[in-house]
């Protein structure tokens, strides 16, 4: 009762008061600038963590040393379909770097802040480094997996996260795919049915690449990983190289994860400059290093460490713009969309 | 009971009605009704076609019937083990009780991601608990039972919390008075302690079984994500939007925040019901 009437009967304290709390919540904001030097967000998917960690300070280095300016790079992981979405929905990412083409094209599609011709603004497709889809098997390989014919044998748990919710997923889908347009010659219906019975053997769906792996690795689910060939190497070290192996199969697909400036964002706050540096400087020998060395196969392998290219075994790789698939725009509404292939092939009894 | 009209001029410790009751309009408004509308008129630009092929989807479906059964039935457990619950840290005292006392609240506090991964490992068939199960051939993890699981965990403290009090409030004399009258235990249990606690109870169950429905962090590791068999409504509508389709997505929340109105309306009209009979 008291301290309230006492308040009231001192309107202009209380104004005064509010004013000033106003006052100091404002300060932070408006003290940034003046003291901060640029701050860089690269939107990214899963399993690139490690990779922009080792690949931000180099940048940082460089930058600092060629122009004077501290760049703070900030960094944010998820399911690529999902960051896809954050920056749709106005995260202020100064550049994506994303699992998919088809993620960047969807920002581009229902944005003005990528344009439309954004693979063709950097070398090779906007893709500095690409990867592969390998298996990772439980040591010894007590099932015997060698090759894509294994994983659709009965009593063989296959871990994948979802294609709906993770790119990986939707490479691992289509590496199986291009496995079996090879084996049947392109007849669509014993594509089909082999993929079908590829995700019948999938016994947990996790929603991203990161949470398959320890479904598969910390909980001891599944007898093979289907992986990207950065995450399976990543797995071998630091999960246990006694535990696990990685099994290149015959065939497989050439992920290209692409990477674009997000115009719009960083016009809007004038880091076009440094975002543009930053994402030229990856295809620099010294990043080129760093890729090999994080395990991505790096567009330019003449920079790369030989002792880092080693590990890369010799594969058929099929890219996503193979006759057989017609790029992402055809391949992302034909088979990933509502009512597409994989949800065909997923229908219940069949 | 017959003075409505003073409720508005009565001086009182807060600020006058007009203004309380503004402020509780333009306030709920803001945060709950608002974004709401946003939702419906999302889903409303699908077309009245689209939206039922979308709520009569097989998978829409299935993923409907797992959400709203599976925490139904974890809302009920809770029912009666958190009533235990309550029982025992109202009734009786013994070392530790502030513990429990506070464990109870965990589960509103913990992040649900880490309640999810942290349950998973135990479940998982090579975890604690859940390497016992898979020895008698039972599979908790990816399952719907893990399901369960995690909704049981997330909504024990809502019937706890709910009960308590009420049960603090019953005078022992009336169990006393009971007893004198010849009534034995469980016919004073269940004739004088259980009516009395039966309001608090529905209440605690549709805030738990609310709760459980529009669960997702702690349900999706541990579910396994298979459409049609563990596959929540939540994800369902995240798996929607990764694929941008925002209207599918907000056609499937809207279905749930329809059917979960409809549910805790009629539970609303049980409780009201049960405190005129009962209370």
């Amino acid at each position: 009762m008291v301290p309230f009437q006492t308040f009231r009967s001192r309107p202009i304290g209380r104004l005064a008061a509010g004013a000033l709390f106003a006052a100091m919540a404002s300060l932070p904001l408006a003290a940034v600038p003046a003291f901060a030097d640029t701050t860089l967000l690269n939107v990214s998917y899963d399993p690139t963590r490690e990779l922009y960690k080792a690949y931000d300070e180099a940048f940082s280095a460089y930058w600092k040393e060629k122009t004077g300016e501290t760049v703070t790079v900030e960094q944010s992981h998820g399911g690529s379909g999902a960051q896809a979405r954050a920056v749709i929905d106005g995260l202020d990412a100064d550049v994506v770097t994303l699992a998919l083409a088809a993620d960047i094209d969807a920002i581009a599609a229902r944005t003005d802040k990528i344009p439309k011709n954004w693979a063709t603004l950097l070398p090779d497709n906007s893709t500095p480094y690409t990867s592969t889809i390998v298996f990772l098997v439980r040591k010894g390989n007590p099932k015997g997996i060698k090759d894509w014919d294994d994983l659709v044998k009965d009593g063989v748990q296959v871990i994948t996260p979802n294609p709906k919710t993770s790119g990986g997923a939707r490479w691992n889908y289509l590496a199986a795919w291009a496995y079996a347009n090879d084996k049947f010659g392109g007849d669509d219906a014993k594509i089909r049915d082999f993929v079908g019975k590829l995700y019948r053997n999938v016994p947990v769906l996790d929603s991203g690449a990161r949470g398959s792996t320890t479904t598969f690795a910390q909980r001891g689910i599944g007898d093979v990983l289907l992986a990207w060939e950065n995450e399976a190497f990543l797995a071998l070290n630091e999960l246990g190289p006694d535990q696990f192996e990685i099994v290149t199969p015959s065939i497989s697909v050439k992920a290209e994860p692409p990477v674009a400036l997000v115009k719009g964002n960083a016009d809007a706050k004038g880091t076009t400059a440094v975002a543009q540096a930053y994402l030229d400087y990856l295809y620099s020998d010294a990043a080129q290093k760093i890729i090999a060395h994080n395990y991505y196969r790096p567009v330019k392998p003449a920079a790369a460490d030989p002792e880092d290219l080693k590990r890369f075994a010799a594969l058929k790789l099929v890219t996503v713009d193979d006759p057989q698939f017609g790029g992402w725009a055809k391949v992302q509404p034909a088979h990933f969309a509502d009512g597409g292939i994989f949800d065909q092939i997923y229908k219940p009894g069949q | 009971m017959a003075e409505p009209l003073a409720l508005g001029r009565r001086p009182g410790v807060i600020p006058g009605f007009g203004m309380t009751l503004g402020f509780t309009l333009a306030y709920l408004s803001l945060i709950v009704l608002i974004p709401l509308a946003g939702l419906v008129v999302r889903a409303a630009s699908l077309g009245w076609a689209d939206f039922m092929a979308i709520a009569l989807d097989p998978r829409t479906l299935a993923a409907l019937r797992l959400s709203f059964g599976v925490s139904a039935i974890a809302a009920l457990v809770n029912a009666v083990f958190g009533l235990v619950v309550a029982w025992v840290l109202v009734r009786y005292d013994f070392p530790g009780k502030r513990i429990i006392d506070a464990v109870v609240d965990l589960p509103f506090a913990l992040p649900t991601a880490v309640a999810g991964i942290a349950l998973t490992a135990l479940y998982a068939p090579n975890g604690w608990i859940g390497q016992y199960a898979a020895m008698f051939g039972v599979k908790i993890a990816y399952t719907p039972i893990g399901i369960f699981i995690a909704l049981v965990f997330i909504g024990i403290p809502f019937i706890v919390r709910t009960v308590e009090p009420v049960l603090a409030d019953l005078d022992r004399e009336i169990e006393e008075m009971a007893a004198t009258l010849g009534a034995r235990r469980w016919t004073t249990v269940r004739r004088v302690v259980l009516p009395t606690l039966v309001p608090a109870l529905l209440t605690g169950f549709a805030l738990a079984f609310a709760r459980a429905v529009g669960e997702y962090g702690s349900v999706i590791f541990i579910a396994g994500n298979i459409p049609y068999v563990s596959e929540i409504a939540p994800l369902l509508i995240v798996i929607r939007l990764t694929e941008f389709n925002y209207a599918a997505a907000t056609g499937v929340a809207t279905i749930m925040l329809i059917i979960s109105f409809i549910l805790l309306f009629a539970i609303n009209l049980i409780q009201a019901w049960s405190r005129r009979r009962l209370g």
